[in-house]
């Protein structure tokens, strides 16, 4: 056992042994949390992944691709015509010199995406392969690429109806644009959307950006240093995150937005390397992904199976249309909220399209999903794709990698907890703002927020995977419901913007400060 | 035409070199604006969590206000007392680009500078924000040695 391990080892060790009187009691209790957990939360979800009638379809998975198709459209295909504008205001080239020392562009969307960067990109893409077959990864590109223009038309209104305070301080997001937005139209019903927003914002907060994240983060040091109960790592997160955002122990936050982005690279590194050495089984990947993409290869629900699998998880992965995103790019200073926008369309890009791509490819060239070696489909069980060892979610990534770079497992876990605590952090401030909306801002009331934030990190490490990926992904996606039944109204606001911004740049009227 | 001269500060005691050699040019030029320069090092390519990001306008006012006050305003009223056309900058951004652009816009002729650097292995690699300047500045700069200032 190398030092590294033995140094992680032993505090958990200690806590494992410590636990391990309580060990039969402790497992009831997980147990127990999860079996509440699970009666409590599923009309919840029953109703967000209601299929639509005579079919397997859920109809939330429609209501993002035909929002994101619908964006992509009404925007010209924005996307891909702005792309290159995008990478110019990310450098730097259309921000004026005198506005240095504010929030730039480039920080506005590493700050996004650090909340979405994380474990949908590494555990989410396994369960989507692991039980959509390699197809997913189609879907889910497609899905990224269209979610661009969700993601472009959310965060430009973000910027476009944030609150500014006299103290300089801003807030910014769904529930302010769609109050602010649809007075300004003069529609009705907008403070009501707002609130609806904020309280699934809320739910999202603390289901996908707390509980997902600290269920992982627990099936991945379980996977390392054996079984032990998952309250102990809940506890032990609870505490972390508690420091930081109540206790206002910024060192730790700064310390791991500064880690994340490094470890973010060297894990596209490490998919780049396997992917090098393996590169003569990239064209059969491929292959796997197009043709399980319209036959689906065996998995269950056929091709269907394989795009509402992918089609979910790049929702879950980078939250285009979801709203989020439009609270992390508020804080942005720009006299165009537009150039927020187009800054944004690079987050689904980074997030699914790269990122998520490598994961499936890795997991895939991996050989860890079992095939029939007669019919060459993969091999069902339980509605999911049989796997060697039985693993799923994280376990089935970092088993993938480990086939490629033994120790690999080693990093995955340090880069897992990072990536869960990161977008903990992230998750209880678009959370806190939501509350903050809702309730007024002041000590008291957003404390509460954060002692229950902390609460559920606990029962999240405690719950099996099932029920709370089910509430983590109906959490997120409820808010998905309210945001683009917004966007819609909205969207012509957008446009104006559009028009008008990129009139002046053909123009010359607005110019690069950087030659 | 009035000869204008930056004066990159640091913060630091050394900057009173800088500040003295201006004076003695400023004199033998004779029609000389003294422009008393404070740059805030930062970085538009750093990672800030979403709070720090919502109070860094705020932040940033804050910091200009604590640089001119502390550092700034006391050189450039003590310039201005000592009978020299003075004023004052402060801008957030790499010191040496931003110490190179503020003469560029203003116009200066030269840039004042002290070495104050204490070494140490960043600046080994990386080079100090004096020696980066003097590498890419587009106008004159002349960096003062501390002498047994240090």
């Amino acid at each position: 056992m190398s030092f590294s391990k033995v140094l992680l080892a032993a505090p958990l060790a200690i806590a494992a042994t410590a636990g391990s009187a309580l060990a039969q009691e402790a497992m009831t209790l997980d147990q127990r949390v999860n079996e509440t957990f699970a009666s409590l939360t599923g009309p919840f979800v029953n109703l967000i992944f209601a299929p639509f009638p005579g079919t397997s379809f859920p109809w939330i998975v429609m209501w993002l691709v035909v929002a994101a198709t619908v964006f992509t459209l009404y925007f010209g295909f924005v996307q891909f015509r702005y792309f290159k504008h995008a990478i110019s205001l990310v450098k730097g080239d259309y921000s004026d010199p005198k506005d240095a020392g504010e929030v730039s562009h480039f920080q506005a969307l590493a700050t996004a995406l650090s909340g979405t960067v994380g474990l949908g990109n590494i555990a989410g893409v396994a369960v989507a392969i692991g039980i959509g077959g390699p197809g997913a990864t189609f879907w889910m590109i497609l899905a990224g690429l269209l979610g661009m223009a969700s993601k472009f038309t959310e965060c430009t209104l973000g910027v476009k109806y944030r609150n500014e305070y006299p103290d300089g301080t801003v807030s910014g997001g769904p529930m302010y644009y769609i109050s602010k937005g649809f007075k300004e139209l003069g529609l009705p019903g907008g403070k009501v959307l707002a609130v609806m927003f904020s309280i699934f914002c809320i739910l999202g907060a603390l289901g996908g950006g707390n509980m997902f994240q600290a269920n992982q983060a627990h099936a991945q040091l379980t996977g390392i240093f054996g079984e032990f109960p998952g309250w102990i790592t809940g506890i032990v997160f609870a505490v972390i995150v508690f420091a930081v955002i109540a206790g206002g122990v910024k060192s730790i936050a700064r310390v791991t937005e500064k880690v994340v982005p490094f470890m973010a690279l060297m894990y596209v590194g490490a998919a780049l390397i396997i992917l090098v050495i393996n590169y003569d089984l990239i064209g059969w990947a491929f292959g796997q992904i197009f043709e399980g993409a319209f036959t689906g290869l065996g998995v269950a629900g056929g091709f269907v199976g394989a795009l509402i699998q992918g089609f979910k998880r790049a929702a879950f992965s980078n939250e285009a249309g979801v709203g989020s995103a439009a609270i992390a790019h508020s804080a942005v200073r720009t006299n165009e909220p537009i150039t927020e926008g187009f800054v944004s369309l690079l987050e689904p890009l980074i997030d699914t399209v790269v990122i998520c791509t490598m994961t499936a490819l890795v997991i895939i060239i991996s050989g860890q999903l079992l095939i029939d070696q007669e019919t060459g489909l993969y091999m069902v069980e339980g509605g999911k794709i049989a796997t060697v060892g039985g693993t799923s979610g994280v376990g089935l990534t970092s088993a993938a990698f480990a086939s490629g770079i033994s120790w690999f497992p080693y990093v995955l876990a340090v880069a897992v907890i990072l990536f869960a605590f990161s977008t903990m952090i992230s998750w209880s401030y678009y959370g806190l703002k939501s509350w903050t909306y809702l309730f007024g801002e002041g000590k008291t009331t957003e404390l509460v927020f954060k002692i229950i934030f902390c609460i559920f990190i606990v029962i999240g490490a405690a719950a099996s995977l099932g029920p709370v990926i089910d509430f983590s992904d109906a959490a997120i996606f409820a808010m998905a419901v309210v945001n683009i039944f917004a966007l819609y109204f909205l969207m012509k606001v957008v446009k104006a913007e559009l028009v008008s911004y990129t009139t002046r740049l053909k123009s010359g009227e607005i110019k690069k400060f950087t030659q | 035409m009035t000869t204008k001269l930056v004066i990159g500060m640091d913060g630091h005691q050394s900057g009173g070199r800088a500040v003295d050699y201006a004076k003695r040019l400023a004199e033998l030029i004779g029609d000389c604006e003294l422009i008393v320069a404070y740059v805030i090092e930062w970085s538009p390519f750093s990672f800030q969590t979403a709070e720090e990001n919502e109070q860094r306008h705020k932040r940033r006012e804050e910091e200009i206000a604590t640089a001119m006050e502390r550092v700034v305003d006391p050189t450039v009223k003590a310039l201005s007392e000592a009978g020299f056309k003075a004023r004052g900058v402060v801008r957030h951004g790499d010191v040496a680009e931003t110490l190179n652009a503020i003469s560029k816009s203003e116009g200066a002729e030269q840039i004042i500078v002290s070495r104050a650097s204490d070494g140490g292995f960043a600046n080994r690699i990386f080079g100090s924000a004096t020696s980066n300047l003097v590498m890419s500045a587009s106008v004159p700069v002349t960096v003062v040695n501390q002498g047994d200032e240090k």
